[in-house]
């Protein structure tokens, strides 16, 4: 074969999750108009084996190590196992969803294409090994989000949350482009691994880190920061969650976050990898912050939603405590929490989807008193979800945080140590929040006013597998730990 | 090179994107919102054109056409949501946004 077209074609099979995902895409988008209004669940079904599809392709591309496109995108075990992460969540999320658009009257094909495109650019984000490619894979991710978190058209909330997570996520999008091109300035470079190279002859011959590098850093990390929503970056996170669609929430508090911190490890642990220095005391200011301001923000929460955006923000800090270790074991240590994490997560917006009834009105904790006698499974499935959330032992929680916490006291750094016995403390108090629920839910007398309608067969599918998923991660997490360490060692075999 | 040092190019980039900053906390119409973020990603784009043209390479520049591609398209959205904001309130004025608490 002519060594070019075998070239292209090799390129073709590294990036097969991405081209699932884009055909998928815009065959729903084609097929949306000879669909009849009634029939548009039939789209849905074809964007969930879209993402079946792609996730079976990841094993394709995994037969394909190594540079594609001119090393624009990388393909080794750690976007693997980050592709794995966010395809998992974009299934669980359509199927989640298919029910929910019948209920709101918002059944529509763009819906799904929309996913699938975001879930593209997500698979970019992990994967990218050039700057101004994770800058496309972010906007790709982003702006199929806007819309999304808009999608409830006639919701004043729905169109409040999708303006603000418009302006606050381009003014961090700005953030980042201009760390990029900080970044430029400084090395002439943007492909990842060439930074890195180019930061440490600068670094060795002039003695001192060049300012525009350490500025791009700021900005980068400001940028990224509003993306993963770390503290003081988290203002507009509960709004935008609580005012989204409840499965497009689920989908935003699990998948982008696990693309983003994969792009954010490449960056800091590669490119940055000369300014550890730097970062390290970052990391650890702004993960003790997030953790405050997350839990104790949740606690006084009423509506379901609030409480899990909270929540989510009080995760984001747990997993910085792995990321400050700045080891090849705290990558590992994030990786293995980013898939405990989205099964709960996902699982527990699902939860509170499948609740919701027409227009969202049952999203307070009140409306859930009584659940168990109600609905005993999908008492017992939240639960568990919150259970793990909290990190009770034999759940995905548990040993998320088990590991987080191991990857940095195995350092033996004092500010290390310090800042696991503050993540410690959050934990508890975040006991306060997630236990409420149970007892509201076990506890308390159910109202009479409300019946929760049946579990649709495509949610029940979902929460089954987000459930098995938190306790298979919970109690046999070998497998997935060796992948995960795997994983974070490709990263530094470069 | 020319006879205006990059310095120059650096501290207008600067200046623009500071503006813009500004400006997107300040003001209070979302369409003066959305030109400020307009104004940010151009500073960007002032700030790639002037260290290529420092290095004589011309990566930089190609990164603007990206810049500029995909701030088409962020705004295509935002306008577009801008538009459903409008149907919905009759109003253009962020501080009447205040149905969700921040």
């Amino acid at each position: 074969m002519n060594p070019f077209v075998g070239d292209q074609l090799a390129n073709l099979h590294r990036l097969a999750p991405e081209v699932v995902l884009s055909v998928f895409g815009i065959l729903v988008m084609i097929a949306d108009p000879f669909v009849g209004a009634a029939r548009k669940r039939v789209l849905g079904w074809v964007a969930f084996a879209g993402a079946v599809l792609a996730l079976a392709s990841v094993h394709i591309a995994n037969h394909f190590p190594g540079p594609a496109y001119s090393d624009l995108i990388r393909v080794d075990s750690f976007s693997m196992f980050a592709h794995v992460i966010i395809l998992v969540a974009v299934a669980l999320a359509i199927l989640g969803s298919l029910d929910y658009l019948d209920q709101q009257h918002i059944q529509r094909g763009e819906y799904y294409a929309l996913v699938l495109f975001a879930a593209a650019g997500m698979g970019i984000l992990a994967g990218a090994n050039e700057l101004v490619t994770a800058f496309v894979g972010l906007e790709m991710s982003s702006i199929a989000s806007y819309v999304l978190v808009g999608f409830r058209r006639r919701s004043p909330a729905s169109n409040e949350a999708s303006l603000k997570y418009f302006l606050l996520g381009s003014f961090a999008t700005a953030f980042f482009l201009y760390g990029v091109a900080m970044i430029y300035g400084a090395t002439g470079t943007t492909r990842i691994d060439a930074v890195q190279a180019a930061l440490e002859k600068i670094i060795t011959a002039d003695q001192h880190e060049p300012a525009l590098a350490v500025l791009s850093l700021a900005l980068i990390f400001v940028g990224l920061g509003f993306k993963v929503v770390v503290a003081p970056f988290q203002v507009y996170a509960p709004d935008v969650y609580e005012g989204a669609p409840t499965p497009v929430t689920a989908l935003l508090a699990s998948a982008p976050k696990a693309a983003t911190f994969a792009l954010m490890i490449r960056i800091f642990y590669v490119a940055f990898s000369p300014l550890t220095g730097l970062w390290f005391w970052l990391i650890c200011v702004v993960a003790v912050l997030t953790m405050l301001v997350g839990n104790l923000a949740a606690l006084v929460q009423t509506n379901v939603k609030r409480m899990l955006a909270y929540s989510s923000i009080a995760h984001a800090g747990y997993i910085l405590v792995a990321f400050a270790a700045s080891t090849s074991l705290g990558v590992a240590a994030v990786l293995f929490y980013l898939a405990a994490y989205i099964f709960m997560k996902v699982g527990a917006f699902l939860i509170v989807t499948h609740l919701g009834q027409q227009d969202e009105k049952r999203v307070s904790i009140q409306d859930y008193s009584g659940l168990a006698s109600k609905q005993p499974v999908v008492a017992a499935c939240f639960s568990l979800f919150l259970l793990s959330l909290l990190g009770l032992p034999a759940t995905g929680g548990f040993l998320g945080k088990f590991f987080a916490f191991q990857s940095a006291l195995i350092v033996q750094r004092r500010s290390l140590t310090l800042l696991v016995v503050i993540a410690a403390i959050n934990s508890v108090i975040g006991a306060y929040y997630y236990l409420r629920v149970i007892i509201t839910m076990y506890f308390q007398a159910p109202s009479r006013d409300y019946t929760p309608s049946r579990v649709a067969p495509a949610v029940a599918i979902a929460l089954a597998i987000a459930a098995a998923g938190t306790l298979y991660l919970g109690i046999l997490p070998s497998r997935v730990l060796d992948l995960a360490q795997a994983a974070a060692d490709s990263l530094f075999s470069h | 090179m020319s006879a205006v040092p990059i310095s120059f190019y650096l501290v207008l980039s600067a200046i623009l994107f500071g503006l813009g900053v500004v400006a997107f906390v300040f003001k209070r119409n979302i369409i003066t919102i959305f030109m400020s973020i307009e104004l940010m990603l151009n500073a960007v784009n002032l700030a790639f054109v002037a260290f290529a043209r420092a290095r004589g390479e011309l990566d930089g520049l190609v990164f603007v056409f990206f810049v500029i591609v995909v701030a088409a398209a962020e705004a295509a959205v935002g306008l577009a949501i801008v538009i459903m904001l409008a149907q919905n309130r009759q109003s253009l004025n962020v501080e009447r946004v205040n149905l969700l608490k921040l």
